[in-house]
């Protein structure tokens, strides 16, 4: 992929949602005075309930920061342009990918990875151990996105029908062709719930 | 027989890791001084590079250096090299690496490099390449002249170039679906008299197929990360394999296997792209070894479009001769590969799998791997099974309702039988009830009724039905089983195998536990780094690992349960046959309480030394295998041993699939309504991982039926899919919703653990259970061509023509 166009793309997202609509003035032109004004380099994030403070390039994509700034490589990055939901994290219990979220943009955000869910103990969550007695996973390289869009579905409905948990996960990308499995895994972890 | 472990399901150590993000896979490694290296892809399709200017980007702050194919040992096409230099053969194949301190550095720095081509003459379409006059994607030849037919599909094929041309009336005789006449192929074979065969026929069938060649998607990409200390390199691979991968790896470092540490615990899906090392392996290597720094060398999502290997495509031709029983006579068949730059061919495979699943009485094969200037072709799950099962399946539906009979039946007629001869050569199978498994499959699905009742057609939707075979050969022998008990009395059950996903790394290490009759909790795998004294095993790919690791398994165990009757004799007195095992104490057989408990026993093993603590060992083990034993010796009692088992013929993996498909007339989109997987795997040894190779199978089989395929620009040789939503691999909302699956369980009896592997046909049964409903759905017509999509079945509805050619490859 070119690296270059898709964070542009991001940056015009930004645009989108911020600055711009404010502006009489092209919207790039806008972004980049915006993005000029309003970026700051170090910042504060609130990560699995933890703040981290971490040094951030306005361009810097959240999945980057993750992995390579801050050690938490439960994340993974299987396209890096939004197609496959490897990367899936919960920001305020939504799931998004963070690989098409620039970091600078979820300072005031809830922001949960695939670490955060585990107890202190290291009691598994309910959507992890329901994922583990089902087998859910194959080579393992997509659940952690599976996992965290099944926890966006759990704790916005505990209680989905299999239809519903199908299209929670249809974000997310299994070469493996483990979906049946992830599926009971949703409907077990919702069992376990209930 | 009433197994403790085998059968049941169980938590396999891996999948606690990977519902964690704990499991790490090359990308997440980090080490002191590492240092990041991106690849810089070739624009143009054919050629060679004439000049590199890469000053501007060495200037640069942060920059460490660039390698180029002259940094490396000479490649002659065409062998896949690291990097190319005098033969540039496809759109995105790598030319130089360049190295930073940065990723953002090292790809801002990859754009000021200039690369100075000169530019050749290029083909996209084997068929174009064949007719006279076309177009030749190496200046040497447009065929593989392969020099040795190969034993394991996972090898890099070996060969130089010949130039086959066909006249342009052959050629088009071969779009039309005829035979052509008099033309030269590159090999085949046969077996039986093919004009007998066709002679008693009471139909004949002719028909022309293609299938797409389809990319791996496999979601980690094929980076790498490696360092060198005290003339050793470590190597963190994404790869299918473990031990396999240390003898290709070391010649491609120009090192000794015993200074290579490859440290794999988990890889992000290969489905045969992986199987042994690759050349980006071979780049990060040799970069880290100039550079002197760990270079993690990443390889992005596009790029593993370029490099990371695809399925041959397929133009052939078939003709199928039918009796009145059902019963195929003759079966002849023509296979033009589009071998890529690499020259793949799948071909005998392809013809092997139509030898197996309707034993015809006889066969001939006649086959051309072609060169094109497309992406590397190589081994991808089922290779050559899966695609023939994909086209044949809808051509025999033709056979059967010619014959008028049931489409199921006539399978089943045809079905092979554990004393059936098969391939080219007619050999042994080591058992198949693959009988067994329509008959289930049959029953799941209710196929005779569902099958009997007239299609109808309710508003703009039809359904149909589909049944399909498939086949792999599905296990080896011959390697070795390593197994530890130390004075603590843990079992460590150590697997030179892969770990790919499919848990069959530690399925078969239950075998051992089986033997041993011990506990699981008392077990611990080691796998998945090469440090760790594992022995030596065969490539993790072609559906093998059940089989042949669960006897390398069994038989290492019985070594130590050898082991530990002779300690336990030498120390209660008696003959060693006097003694028994259980509850992990090797006792006397008529006095309980004269035994050693386990720990007990390694502990005097190591203090017997020799064979029982591994300061010996036999001399028919590997020396992969030797140099485990040796890291070992003294720290426990050993058991260790070569699999030399019988194995009287082919170990078949076998699958029967049937679906149902809701075709809607107007968009000419299609959904999977229902589907059943069977599988004839011996015995099941992990229920969980059968449904999971079954369902993930059948995801694969929609995946080809409908979706995938690479496309290439005849005007400029680019490829359009390079990115999961272009080349569209399945996603949730493609498949069921639910999927059922079973297997008919009968042992192998050549496996004492009696299972065999079925990882990659029930990809080929799926596949073909899907085209055959297809064509149903549609009163019988078959496209004989994957993917079938929308469009063309718009076309079809409505009487159009398709927009492309009959046998042409990258269609849209």
């Amino acid at each position: 992929m070119n690296p270059k166009l898709t964070r542009r793309r991001f940056i015009k997202g930004v645009i989108y949602s911020s600055a711009a609509a404010a502006s009489g003035a092209g919207f790039y032109l806008s972004a980049q005075s915006a993005a000029g004004a309003v970026t700051e380099r170090l910042l504060t994030l609130t990560i699995n309930g933890v703040e981290r403070r971490v040094d951030v390039a306005p361009n810097e994509t959240l999945a980057f920061t993750l992995r390579n700034k801050l050690g938490l490589t439960g994340t993974k990055v299987a396209c890096n342009r939004g197609e496959c939901g490897a990367c899936t994290v919960l920001l305020d219990d939504v799931a998004n990918y963070a690989c098409s979220v620039l970091t600078h943009t979820v300072k005031r955000h809830d922001i949960i990875t695939v670490e955060g869910l585990r107890a202190p103990d290291g009691t598994l969550s309910v959507v992890q151990q329901a994922f583990v007695e089902e087998l859910a996973p194959q080579c393992g390289f997509c659940t952690p996105g599976q996992v965290m869009s099944a926890e966006a579905l759990l704790r916005s409905n505990p209680n989905p029908s299999r239809e519903q948990a199908r299209q929670a996960l249809a974000g997310n990308i299994c070469r493996c062709g483990a979906y049946d499995h992830y599926l009971n895994g949703v409907m077990r972890a919702a069992e376990m719930l209930s | 027989m009433t197994f403790m472990h085998i059968g049941k399901n169980y938590t396999p150590p891996d999948v606690i890791g990977k519902v964690t993000g704990e499991a790490r896979y090359v990308e997440d490694y980090q080490r002191e001084g590492l240092v990041y290296a991106r690849v810089y892809s070739s624009p143009i399709p054919s050629g060679r590079v004439v000049n590199i200017d890469a000053s501007e980007a060495l200037r640069m702050d942060g920059v460490l250096g660039i390698i180029t194919a002259e940094d490396l040992p000479a490649s002659d096409a065409p062998a896949d090299p690291l990097l190319a230099s005098a033969d540039v053969t496809y759109v995105g194949q790598p030319i130089l690496a360049l190295a930073a301190i940065s990723d953002e550095i090292a790809e801002a720095a990859l754009e000021r490099v200039r690369v100075d081509f000169e530019y050749r003459d290029f083909v996209t379409d084997p068929l174009e390449s064949l007719v006279e006059g076309g177009p030749n994607a190496y200046p040497d030849g447009n065929v593989l002249n392969q020099a040795e037919e190969l034993a394991d599909e996972n090898a890099t094929i070996r060969g130089g170039f010949t130039t086959i041309k066909w006249p342009a009336s052959e050629v088009e005789r071969f779009r039309n679906g005829q035979e052509p006449r008099e033309v030269d192929f590159a090999g085949g074979w046969t077996y039986g008299d093919l004009e007998a065969g066709f002679a008693e026929a009471d139909v004949i069938v002719e028909e022309s197929f293609v299938t797409a060649s389809t990319p791996h998607h496999s979601l980690e990409p094929r980076s790498a990360m490696s360092y060198w200390e005290n003339g050793k390199c470590y190597f963190h691979g994404s790869t299918q394999s473990q031990s396999a991968v240390l003898e290709s790896l070391a010649a491609m470092l120009g090192i000794e296997e015993q200074d290579l540490v490859l440290i794999n615990q988990a890889t992000g899906g290969g489905f045969g792209s992986k199987g042994r090392s690759y050349p980006m392996m071979g780049v990060c290597g040799h970069f880290s070894r100039i550079l002197n720094r760990p270079v993690q060398l990443r390889v992005t999502r596009e790029q593993e479009y370029y490099v990371g290997v695809g399925r041959p495509g397929m133009q052939g031709w078939v003709k199928v001769g039918a009796k009145a029983d059902g019963r195929v006579t003759a079966i002849d068949v023509i296979i033009v590969t589009d071998g890529g730059p690499t020259g793949r061919n799948s071909a005998s495979a392809s013809a092997q799998h139509l030898s197996v699943v309707y034993t015809p009485g006889a066969m001939r094969l006649r086959n051309i791997p072609v060169f094109t200037n497309t992406a590397p072709k190589g081994a991808q799950r089922g290779p050559g099974q899966n695609e023939m099962s994909a086209a044949i399946a809808p051509i025999m539906d033709r056979v059967s309702r010619q014959l008028n009979m049931d489409r199921m039946e006539f399978r089943r007629v045809n079905a092979p039988h554990s004393d059936s001869p098969v391939y080219e050569y007619q050999g042994p199978m080591t058992s198949a009830f693959l009988t067994e498994a329509i008959d289930k499959a049959s029953e799941m699905f209710n196929w005779r009724e569902r099958e009997s009742q007239p299609r109808q057609r309710n508003g703009n939707k039809v359904r149909g039905l589909g049944v399909g075979l498939g086949y792999h050969a599905a296990g080896g022998n011959g390697y070795d089983g390593l197994v530890r008990i130390t004075p603590d009395g843990r079992i460590h059950l150590h697997s030179g195998a892969g770990n790919l996903g499919t848990y069959s790394y530690a399925d078969t290490t239950r075998a051992a536990a089986e033997v041993l009759q011990c506990r699981w909790e008392s077990c611990d795998i080691v796998a998945g780094n090469s440090a760790l004294h594992l022995p030596h095993a065969s490539v993790q790919g072609g559906s093998n690992t059940i089989f042949t690791h669960s006897r390398t398994n069994w038989v290492a165990a019985e070594d130590a349960v050898r082991k530990l009757k002779e300690i336990a004799a030498g120390e209660f007195g008696g003959s060693p046959e006097e003694y028994s095992i259980g509850d992990e104490r090797v006792f006397r057989t008529d006095d309980e309480s004269q035994g050693f408990t386990y720990g007990e026993a390694a502990a005097k093993a190591v203090e017997l030394g020799g064979a029982y603590s591994g300061q010996e060992y036999p001399e028919d083990i590997n020396p992969i295998t030797q140099r485990a034993v040796q890291g070992l010796a003294g720290s426990g009692l050993i058991g260790v041993a070569k699999d030399n088992l019988p194995k009287r013929g082919i170990a078949p993996g076998l699958m029967v699939s049937m679906a149902e498909v809701e075709i809607d007339l107007d968009t000419g989109k299609y959904q999977v309504t229902d589907y059943v997987g069977v599988a004839d795997c011996g015995t099941v040894m992990h229920p969980h991982g059968l449904s999971q190779q079954i369902n993930g199978g059948a995801v694969w089989g929609m995946g080809m039926a409908g979706l995938e395929r690479h496309v290439y620009d005849p005007q400029n040789g680019l490829p359009a899919n390079v990115g999961i939503y272009q080349a569209k691999l399945p996603t949730i909302l493609d498949v069921p919703a639910e999927m059922k699956n079973g297997a008919v369980d009968i042992a192998d009896p050549d496996n004492p653990a009696g299972g065999r592997g079925v990882g990659e046909p029930s990809q080929g049964s799926a596949v073909a259970a899907i085209t055959g409903a297809i064509a149903d759905a549609l009163g019988g017509h078959s496209f004989n061509r994957v993917p079938v999509t929308p469009d063309m079945i718009v076309n079809y509805v409505a009487q159009q023509e398709d927009g492309f050619k009959p046998l042409e490859l990258n269609t849209f």
